[in-house]
């Protein structure tokens, strides 16, 4: 490749960053100086697609350092990997974590999504503006917005939705002088303005997170969310002493193919939304004859109004580490990949943690608890994409590329991460693997349903009594769930649920019956998606909630296929339309188009992000829920 | 890069389309296996020189079992398969396609074949509303983020073109994204990677690093980009001159097909003269050489050659 670069305008610190990760430059190479970097990776002249998928972690480092991605800093990097600078930038400029024009060096992301939009996030929203400006991105463009050392942008759901209004704050600085990035929720208007001056701040306190475990007694039925709240989540022994690493003793006794068989056993069907069967995922990877086999595990988790996975990796850490364990070893793999939500500083600080004092005990590495079995768990942290959830957006994202999805076949077990034969799983999927190695396939099985096996986390959120995540085993029925958060806010009426997440479909009422089962929602067309159960009561807008559906998949289709990157658009205009009492033609011409285009998007986008972007919309028109709230009582 | 070794003989798959048997080799495309039957079916990110990126979706078809529809383009004909290339699924989708892409681009240099398909699947590109020229420029959209939405019509990728150079104009608010001119930068013809798709969603787009012009990026200008490109978003600067000027006068042009003669390589050309001046250069796709790519002095030493007066 012809490579045209210009290293020679990086900084110091951009310098540093990028030599942090790749390793300072040998004297034999040109293009920078020498510099004491850490040197966390070795430079060992591998071919450029060898370390293609360090630009990822090169570009973090660079926007944590100086708070975007210049073109000096890109430069340096594209000759330090080497990748193509349009590449790179096409790389860089797809992720919305990462700025490609100057910003302030902090920014502060404030969640208007759904579920904090029910807690007041559009009112925040509307306070900020009046009080300190307009969101950044809403500046006029290139116009850098001056002297100011912060400034704030709206962002979709950042996985805190249980405390409400949410936001996430990014720094950029040299390293030990700034943290990195921080979550803060709940975080009213008072705690946002002091986080815009560069202060701290002090949050309010939150809500139990987990209501079931803070409850007196104890709810006995927690099985994934067993140890939150007792083990430390920061100690390895308190993880064993709660009965930690059982599960890979039991897997290292099976065997393989003993894992393998629990799982059929237990007919585990996966919780990443896709409910495939686990066992015959693992199966077709452990039974490919390519070699070497991957797995990893998704916890890019940005479906809005989930926050399940987000709680697992932060009260119980060493759950998913072990989980990945067991599956690498049941899938013949000598190396898992670990895929964090670039927005979740905090759990992805803890699994790293958490990695590294399994290997520092021997519980990763060669030899693992005196087996012949080794593993090693590279973490990969995203920089905010929702579509970089998709299974094949996901590889792509870790090689170091765009994270566009593409068509399947081939699937993953064939043809998945670096092109080999890979497994992929949810967190909580994982969460159940350990459990079934623990009870026992046949026992998991008795839990639940024929067809829905185990236990299964509920993201509730919006307008309940007590928001939280909730873990029931199978069978049980909406209104329960919804009682068991202490029932609609304040006693007020129920309008609908947004079952299943964005890429779900809004309930009404009726369905308060209806077993939350992956058979019991289908049999009224909905599905469990990621688990989220979205509380709305009688005084929610539901046009506007569905005008925020609808941006979100603009705003997070990867742009590569027709239908979804120009539906999704008319989609918005639409309903922005209906909002403004501006139908262009009809209010039925333009139900005529909003159906069309959910069936083209539905029927011919390559994946389940332009598939499903129609849904929420379609079945809240269904409802009746464009409709202005009916006028409740005072 | 091809490899011509001996392979063995394919096995042969059996399926049906449109209810009509059809045996074709192993590996086979739908769509090969559709024009084998003489179906015609409109592709848009497909070419035969390039690996397909089945981004566009035009060339959906409806495959018995499964789910979604199915890419004709990349999906190859499996033992049993029943495939429909006109049923009303496919006709709706094919249909959203073309008025998705007319409503958002500007579709009138396409090739003549899009309009045909237009007109076959009664796209009213109009439908969704008047054009509206986005409010920010698109080079600096923002992942993740969009202004408020258009009430007032279809927001579109319109935008100024880019003439930055002495050989080739980039006009994008033409451009589909359909990939080609990525793939053939990159490793399917030239291996510059002077271009790669930036943004996301309805703000990807076509770029340089941080959009530098040409000139400042890796070109080399080898024009390859041009002859892939099916919408006219990339154009010789002498045909963006000439249609400014109201010069453009295709039916005056004659195409003479020659060697060139920079170096021994061998590549064909086909020089596009009008007026006696050359206006253009081609080269042909099924060249077992060049596969329709040639270098900078191939596609555009005619300047040099007629010491063409520098217009515009
Ligand atoms: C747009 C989109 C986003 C997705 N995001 C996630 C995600 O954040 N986490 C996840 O586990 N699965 C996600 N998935 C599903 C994955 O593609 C895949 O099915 C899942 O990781 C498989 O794990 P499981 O078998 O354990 O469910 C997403 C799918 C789509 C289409
Ligand atoms: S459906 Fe949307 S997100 Fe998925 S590949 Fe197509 S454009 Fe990308
Ligand atoms: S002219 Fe050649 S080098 Fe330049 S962008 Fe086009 S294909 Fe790439
Ligand atoms: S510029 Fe032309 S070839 Fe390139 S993506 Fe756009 S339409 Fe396709
Ligand atoms: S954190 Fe705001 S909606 Fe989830
Ligand atoms: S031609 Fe098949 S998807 Fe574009």
């Amino acid at each position: 490749m012809d490579l045209r670069v210009e290293p020679g305008h990086a900084s110091w610190a951009e310098r540093e960053a990028v030599d942090g990760v790749l390793g300072t430059v040998p004297a034999w190479a040109d293009g920078g100086e020498r510099t004491a970097g850490d040197g966390r990776m070795v430079e060992g002249g591998h071919a450029a697609r060898e370390r293609r998928h360090l630009l990822l972690p090169v570009l973090h480092a660079l926007q944590d350092r100086v708070g975007w991605i210049s073109p000096g800093g890109l430069g340096y990097a594209c000759a330090r990997l080497p990748v193509p600078p349009a590449e790179a930038f096409g790389v860089a400029s797809f992720y919305a974590l990462f700025a490609t024009v100057p910003r302030p060096a902090t920014v502060v992301h404030v969640c208007d999504d759904v579920a904090c939009r029910c807690r007041g996030a559009e009112a925040l929203c509307q306070e900020l503006t009046l009080r300190v400006g307009p969101p950044l991105d809403e500046h006029e463009e290139g116009a850098s917005p001056g002297p100011a050392a912060t400034g704030w942008v709206r962002s979709p759901c950042l996985g805190r939705c249980e405390q409400g209004s949410a936001v996430l704050v990014q720094r950029a600085g040299d390293p030990g002088v700034s943290g990195r990035a921080a979550s803060h929720a709940p975080a009213p208007l008072d705690q946002v303005l002091a986080l815009l001056a560069g202060g701290a701040g002090s949050a309010p306190a939150g809500r139990a997170v987990v209501p079931q475990a803070a409850a007196a007694p104890r709810d006995p039925g927690l099985r994934l969310l067993r140890r939150v709240g007792l083990a430390d989540p920061a100690s390895l022994d308190s993880y064993r002493a709660h009965g930690g690493y059982q599960a890979l003793r039991r897997a290292l006794a099976l065997g393989p193919r003993g894992v393998i068989r629990e799982l059929h056993e237990s007919r585990l069907l996966g919780r990443g939304g896709a409910a495939f069967p686990t066992a015959a995922k693992w199966e077709a990877v452990a039974q490919n004859p390519v070699q070497p086999h991957l797995v990893v595990c998704n916890a890019d988790e940005s479906e809005p109004g989930t926050f399940k996975d987000r709680v697992v990796m932060e009260a119980d850490p060493f759950q998913v580490v072990e989980a990945l364990t067991v599956m690498g070893y049941a899938c013949g793999a000598p190396r898992g990949y670990l895929y964090v939500r670039g927005e979740y500083p905090e759990a992805e600080a803890r699994v790293t943690a958490a990695v590294a004092a399994a290997r520092s005990r021997g519980l990763l590495g060669n030899g693992i608890l005196g087996s012949s079995f080794g593993f090693e768990i590279e973490v990969r942290r995203g920089a905010g994409a929702y579509i970089a959830g998709e299974e094949t957006a996901l590889f792509r994202s870790i090689e170091g590329g765009r994270a566009e999805p593409r068509n399947k076949p081939p699937f993953p077990a064939e043809s998945g991460l670096f092109g080999r034969p890979t497994a992929i799983n949810n967190v909580e999927t994982l969460g159940c693997v350990l459990e079934v190695l623990t009870i026992g396939g046949a026992a998991f099985a008795a839990i639940g349903t024929e067809a829905s096996t185990g236990t299964r986390l509920f993201c509730v959120s919006g307008c309940v009594e007590r928001p939280g995540l909730y873990e029931f085993a199978f069978g049980v029925t909406l209104g329960e769930v919804i009682r068991s958060a202490g029932g609609v806010e304040g006693g007020r009426p129920l309008r609908a649920v947004l079952l299943g997440g964005v890429a779900g479909t809004f309930v009404g009422p009726e369905a308060l019956d209806v077993p939350l089962t992956f058979e019991g929602v289908r049999a009224i067309g909905a599905s469990l998606g990621s688990g989220v159960v979205l509380v709305l009561d009688d005084t929610v807008d539901g046009l506007d909630l569905v005008r925020r559906i609808a941006r979100f998949f603009r705003d997070e289709s990867c742009g590569q296929c027709v239908p979804c990157r120009v539906g999704t658009v008319r989609q918005e205009e639409a309903l922005a339309r209906l909002a403004a009492g501006r139908p262009l033609g009809s209010a039925a011409d333009e139900t005529g188009r909003l159906d069309d285009l959910a069936q083209a998007m539905r029927d011919a986008s390559i994946c389940g992000l332009g598939q499903t972007a129609a849904l929420a919309v379609q079945s809240a028109a269904r409802m009746g829920l464009f409709a202005s709230p009916p006028p409740g009582p005072p | 890069m091809t490899a011509s070794f001996v392979a063995p003989p394919r096995r042969l798959v059996t399926g049906t389309i449109d209810g009509r048997p059809v045996t074709v080799p192993e590996g086979t495309t739908v769509l090969q296996a559709c024009r084998q039957q003489g179906i015609d079916t409109p592709t848009l990110c497909y070419l035969e020189t390039l690996t397909p990126v089945n981004a566009c979706r035009v060339c959906v078809v409806e495959v018995e079992g499964s789910r979604a529809l199915v890419p004709a383009c990349s999906r190859a004909v499996e033992p049993g398969m029943a495939v429909q290339t006109d049923s009303e699924r496919v006709r709706t989708s094919r249909r959203l396609v073309l008025e998705l892409l007319g409503s958002s681009v500007d579709l009138s240099l396409c090739a003549p074949e899009v309009r045909r398909w237009l007109v076959r699947y009664r796209a009213d590109t109009e439908r969704f509303g008047p054009a509206q020229a986005p409010e920010a420029a698109r080079d600096a959209a923002r992942p993740g983020h969009h202004g408020p939405a258009e009430t007032g019509g279809a927001e579109t990728c319109a935008q100024p073109v880019k003439d930055d150079n002495e050989d080739y104009v980039r006009d994008y608010s033409r451009c589909i994204l359909c990939y080609k001119c990525v793939e053939a930068c990159g490793t399917d013809a030239q291996n510059t990677f002077a271009i790669a798709v930036a943004g996301r969603g309805f703000g990807a787009r076509i770029s340089t690093e941080f959009a530098v012009p040409l000139p400042d990026s890796a070109c080399v200008y080898c024009g390859n980009c041009i002859q892939v490109c099916p919408t006219g978003a990339l154009m010789f600067r002498s045909e963006h001159v000439m249609r400014g000027d109201g010069r453009w006068a295709p039916e005056r042009q004659t195409v003479t097909t020659t060697i060139c003669s920079y170096c021994g390589v061998g590549c064909n050309l086909e020089l596009h003269v009008q007026d006696n001046s050359i206006v253009k250069v081609t080269s042909p796709l099924d060249h077992d050489v060049t596969r329709g790519n040639l270098c900078v002095k191939g596609r555009f030493g005619f300047q040099f050659v007629q010491n063409r007066r520098r217009e515009g």
